[in-house]
């Protein structure tokens, strides 16, 4: 532990409220709450507290409260308390400051920023408890024409199609592999995505094989630096193949599975001996160009006998636009763009938070440079970082992508509350964690029905609003800036997102 | 002085192109010309490393009726003869030309826009106060002024007996268009296949970059981009094109034409040697290295890059220091080859006598009647 | 426009990998010959979809032993030979020049190249054998995890990267000659076996660091080597007999693949490179 570090959370406990019934202290795996049986009271340690709020919830006489901590040291704007305690962990330990989950600074957030149309006299909107309101997308390449032969009756398609896998509405799980998450939430993903008709993505950390035959249709795979537990029957039993790149918690670096978190399942579903580090190149050695990203994405679609998209994720950076177009010359069907908000369960501090362009900059970039370039319907576009509820998945459809990739969003639905300790595999929730005794408090069949309350809850509130525009296929809202007005934005960011400003 | 194009800040320099590539070259070190059968087909082999929006090749030997002529391929585009009027007025008062014509093209080659190409072959013109300045720095300023100044028009060859075919297509295409096969000898070939990012629909972004007899072919993405650019911009080469290949070809022009150094050392300067190398070098070389690394830091060129340089009479290929993108070298007799991949010499050359591939940072320097191409055999795998 | 050489609009798309292949039955008819369970394919010409589309038809066909000639550059060869249902192991013979990514994700099938290989020999290979009579380029035996590969002469940057093990699944490598930089970068697991034979007597391997970031799997490395070629994250050892067995079995199969002299190879002097941690950036962060 460190030495003169303050306590970032306060603890309050109503003596008058507490029963002693220890609650607190079973369920924090940080070691905060500690009985002593001959004085009968419980105490804590603010010190090990990171504010998950798991003790207050399970409280049954509500006598807890965990509150920030916020600032004791002489207010600075510049010398903020983060700045000068991470300093000061670094002065002990030589270290590079690891954080979990998405960048929390005040960088602007576009979606706040933007409207909504709705029709009004000129055109009549729709209710979709009623009428027909469909979300079902398509995610891959498009051809150019069809050439079509109506011969004797018969309708004949000739044009060769690349493969394509429809979702049932435009919200996908993005990658977080088994091992960075708990067996548990990564399987409630899994059942979720089923259920409700759409994909979850595996990360890295491959696909256990007793779950290929059941869950492959709803999967994407991915085939990241590291390339754990990739063989060809791993890449022929999902449905997308996914290349990771970059991720926008974490644009430019690699990862690092520490070897405790490497227990025997994790190794079997690596391929991994358990206890070693599972270390994901920051490259790919194998790409360290563009015509090298074609040679992976044909490689891998030799592999799976043309029979799979292949996407291919990447931090949205400052070219990025540039960098979509090359992808989609070199051959991707799917092109998936992770902000700067994205999340992560680790990642260095000054990565995470100083690294990266905001997704909806970087979407709006990049759909209209794939249109400029006419090659738009080549690929499909996933939009992930930073998607906190269904109007934000459907002002990004209204910027150009095709559906949204959803990671922390899933999590706060499976119980994440963003303490962002992901990294120390402590997770209260047993989300981000290993340890069976965390673990076993998520129930993949009771959080698998949060998450499909989730989609089930969004979708119905994309339906009402793109109804509410007089729309009633998302297709129709897909790169549709008409339906988006820009509020107290400057000219350059409406310039960017090619939105009107709201009266204009 | 070269032209410098006027920004009102820094943010509106337009973004650099990114590319990636197949590289390929091929020299007659006894310098015996032959035709662009070898190049063609090389580069056709390695048609996946290309995306069909940029090809183009570089020719040395190529006009000896006009070899002491400063030979320039000029091309107009939007069919804008305004721009061609304004450009031979402006060779008329500062050059003799002895000769010009319509650079011949095979009419049944449909390619994407193509423009008006035309090469005039011509001697410096200088007037009294110019009569000191050396006739390459006359031509060079020249044709910085051309392609800064007058719209649609873009000089994209200025050298003597060498010349530069270059196009949006796939270069086989590119070859076709030219009918470079038919119509043309050289006793070097080098041959770019490109694979863009942005700008793909411009002629004049194609590979081969010309300045005078240098020509360069690149594959990679120079991520020191910004910083060598300012350094060049600060010794008057200033950068119309915005890409990686152009930044390379000014520091060749500056280290090596201006300043005099060999291939030797300026491959040191991009491609320096790891610190932690140079600790286990003899004395001599760790000042020499050490030096160099100091006085030269913003031309180091990081981030993964293959090249192929030529002028006359040598042809360097040089990789970054950590090798992230491919070369294999390759003889027979007299002729040597460089190429993105080993199989595009085997293709044209299935008798091939030696192949091997450099470490990198270790150039192969291909010089006519010499065999010092062979020195970097030794080092390499 | 009327024709944009089969470009679409704007500044047009040209698919360079997927444009203009032919059917493969057209292309399996003129240039695959069949003899009992022995097939030869005419490769000349064809791009490195169709190459693998003939392949993956003639394996259908029931051929299990097939001879493609005049290659040059095509690549993938083995990758789309994964037959879930019907897993018969092939022997594909290659004359002679095999493209990048050769038997990438390979399953369990064994090629023989009679050439040089280029970059990515070995991609992520799952099982099976590669035996290439020459050299390899780059990056040969990336994340590979299981079966085997032999080069008979020099390989290029980065060979051995993330190679990994898991259980039964042992990747080998054995590499006649030498290697250049970032041999073993990131190794995992399996077993890299450099011979040297391409080096004049005390002249040390090219490579320099050798093994960094290393964390599991074993390099045997025959002649001379300086300290500071090594990486960080690798010790060098001595063999134990174990050892011994080991790289005996080894040099005995490159032998037979090669010829030479396997007691004579196996008299030289070999050292064993090991990871120092199988942790070796635990200790990098502060939480």
């Amino acid at each position: 532990m460190y030495s003169y570090l303050l306590p970032e959370f306060m603890i309050e406990r109503l003596e008058n409220r507490c029963i002693r019934c220890r609650v607190c202290e079973r369920q924090c795996a940080n070691k905060v709450h500690e009985y002593d049986g001959e004085l009968d009271k419980l105490f804590s340690t603010e010190e090990n507290c990171v504010g998950c709020q798991r003790c207050v919830v399970l409280c049954p006489t509500n006598a807890l409260y965990v509150r920030p901590r916020v600032s004791d040291y002489r207010p600075n704007s510049s010398w903020t308390r983060d700045k000068m305690q991470n300093l000061k962990k670094q002065a002990e330990t030589g270290g590079v400051i690891l954080t979990g989950s998405g960048n929390d600074k005040p960088y602007r957030i576009y979606w706040d920023h933007l409207v909504l149309n709705a029709s009004q006299v000129t055109n009549p909107s729709i209710d979709p408890l009623r009428e027909p309101m469909e979300l079902k997308t398509f995610l891959g390449r498009k051809p150019d024409t069809l050439k079509i032969n109506f011969d004797e009756g018969e309708v004949k398609i000739e044009s060769e199609l690349h493969p394509n896998v429809p979702i049932n509405t435009p919200i996908v799980f993005s990658a977080m592999s088994y091992g960075a998450i708990s067996y548990q939430a990564y399987k409630s993903l899994a059942i979720a995505a089923k259920e409700f008709g759409t994909l979850f993505n595996t990360g890295e950390g491959g696909l256990p094989v007793h779950m290929r035959k059941e869950f492959g249709n709803n999967t994407i795979v991915q085939c990241a630096s590291g390339r754990f537990g990739v063989d060809p029957e791993y890449l022929n039993s999902a449905r997308i193949i996914e290349i990771k790149i970059g991720q926008g918690a974490k644009p430019g670096i690699g990862g690092h599975l520490p070897g405790e978190k490497v227990s025997d399942d994790i190794a079997q579903t690596r391929m991994i001996p358990r206890g070693t580090d599972a270390l994901s190149p920051a490259p790919q050695h194998d790409i360290y160009s563009i015509e090298d990203l074609s040679m992976l994405i044909y490689a891998l679609k030799e592999a799976t006998n043309y029979e799979k998209p292949v996407s291919v994720k990447i931090a949205a950076v400052h070219n990025v636009a540039a960098i979509a177009s090359g992808i989609v010359r070199a051959g991707a069907d799917i092109v998936a763009i992770d902000g700067l908000r994205g999340g992560t369960g680790a990642a260095p501090l000054a990565t995470r938070d100083n690294v990266g362009i905001p997704l909806e900059l970087a979407l709006a970039a990049v759909d209209k440079r794939l249109r400029q370039e006419g090659i738009r319907h080549k690929c499909s576009i996933l939009a992930a970082g930073g998607i906190r509820c269904s109007a934000d998945v459907i002002k990004a459809i209204a910027l150009g992508a095709d559906a949204v990739y959803v990671g922390t969003a899933a999590l706060v639905a499976m119980g994440c509350t963003l303490c962002h300790k992901c990294y120390t595999g402590k997770c209260n929730w047993g989300i981000c964690t290993q340890d069976p005794y965390l673990t076993k408090r998520l129930n993949p069949e009771i959080s698998s029905k949060k998450l499909i309350n989730l989609l089930k809850g969004w979708s119905h509130e994309i339906q009402e609003m793109l109804g509410g525009m007089g729309i009633n296929a998302i297709e129709s809202l897909r790169g549709n800036r008409e339906h988006l007005r820009g509020v107290g934005l400057e000219e350059w960011e409406l310039n960017v997102l090619g939105v009107k400003g709201a009266g204009e | 002085m070269l032209v410098q194009k006027y920004f009102q800040s820094e943010r509106f320099v337009p973004d650099k192109d990114m590319d990636a590539c197949g590289l390929f070259g091929v020299m007659n070190i006894s310098g015996k010309r032959f035709g662009g059968e070898m190049a063609i087909n090389a580069i056709k082999n390695m048609k996946v490393r290309g995306s069909g929006l940029g090809g183009g090749f570089a020719i040395y030997g190529l006009y000896p009726d006009y070899k002491d002529y400063y030979a320039l391929h000029i091309m107009y585009q939007n069919k804008n003869l305004n721009a061609k009027r304004r450009v031979e007025a402006f060779l008329k008062e500062h050059f003799y030309m002895v000769y010009d014509e319509e650079i011949p093209t095979n009419p049944d080659i449909t390619l994407f826009s193509p423009p008006i190409v035309w090469r005039y072959f011509v001697a410096p013109q200088k007037k009294n106060e110019e009569l000191a300045v050396p006739d390459d720095e006359y031509v060079v300023s020249r044709v910085m002024y051309l392609n800064t100044n007058v719209d649609d028009a873009y000089v994209f060859s200025s050298g003597k007996d060498v010349g530069v075919f270059k196009g949006v297509g796939f270069p086989e295409e590119i070859a076709d268009y030219f009918m470079l096969d038919r119509l043309y000898q050289g006793y070097i070939w080098t041959v770019h296949s490109r694979f863009p990012t942005n700008t793909p629909g411009w002629w004049g972004g194609a590979h081969p970059f010309n300045i005078l007899d240098w020509t360069v072919v690149h594959n990679g993405e120079i991520s020191s981009y910004g910083t060598n650019r300012r350094f060049l911009e600060m010794h008057n080469y200033y950068c119309t094109l915005f890409t990686d290949t152009e930044v390379l070809a000014y520091a060749v022009d500056l280290l090596m034409r201006r300043q005099g150094l060999p291939i030797e050392v300026v491959s040191k300067i991009f491609a320096p040697p790891m610190w932690d190398a140079i600790e286990h070098m003899k004395e001599s070389d760790q000042k020499l290295y050490t030096t160099l690394r100091m006085t030269y830091a913003p031309l180091l060129m990081n981030g993964p890059f293959t090249v192929i340089i030529a002028h006359h009479d040598e042809m360097i290929g040089l990789t970054d220091r950590i090798r992230l993108r491919p070369i294999t070298a390759g003889a027979k007799e007299d002729f040597v080859f460089l190429s993105s991949e080993e199989a595009a010499i085997r293709a044209v050359c299935p008798d091939l006598e030696l192949a091997w591939t450099p470490p990198g940072g270790e150039p192969v320097v291909v010089r006519l009647n010499s065999k010092d191409h062979l020195l970097s055999v030794n080092k390499s795998i | 426009m009327s024709r944009m050489n089969g470009m679409n609009v704007k500044f047009g798309y040209r698919d360079n990998f997927l444009g203009d292949i032919r059917p493969v039955d057209e292309l399996f008819a003129q240039n695959v010959i069949i003899e009992g369970n022995r097939g030869v394919i005419n490769a000349q010409g064809m791009r490195h979809k169709e190459i693998n589309d003939v392949l993956r038809e003639t394996a259908k066909k029931g051929v299990t032993d097939i001879t493609v000639n005049n290659v040059f550059g095509q690549r993938y060869i083995g990758t789309r030979l994964y037959f879930p249902q019907n897993h018969k192991p092939l022997t594909i013979e290659i004359n002679k020049f095999p493209g990048n990514d050769l038997g990438a994700f390979l399953n369990g099938h064994k090629i023989i190249v009679n050439g040089n290989a280029q970059d990515g020999v070995g991609n992520t290979m799952d099982d099976g054998e590669i035996i290439v009579h020459g050299r390899a380029g780059d990056v040969v035996a990336m994340s590979m995890r299981g079966g085997k590969i032999f080069i008979r002469d020099n390989v290029g940057y980065r060979t051995a990267i993330h190679m990994k093990e898991y259980r039964d699944k042992l990747p080998v490598l054995v590499i006649g000659g030498t290697a250049q930089d970032f041999l073993g970068e990131y190794m995992a697991g399996g077993i890299v076996i450099l011979l040297g034979l391409s080096l004049k007597n005390g002249e040390p391997h090219r490579a320099n660091y050798i093994g960094t970031g290393m964390h599991g799997g074993v390099i045997f490395l025959r002649g001379n080597v300086e300290q500071h070629q090594l990486g960080k994250e690798v010790g060098a050892r001595e063999l134990d007999d174990a050892d011994k067995k080991i790289v005996a079995k080894y040099v005995h199969e490159y032998c037979s693949h090669f010829g030479g002299n396997a007691e004579e190879i196996l008299s030289g002097r070999f050292i064993k490179l090991l990871p120092v941690s199988l942790r070796p950036y635990g200790k990098i962060y502060a939480y």
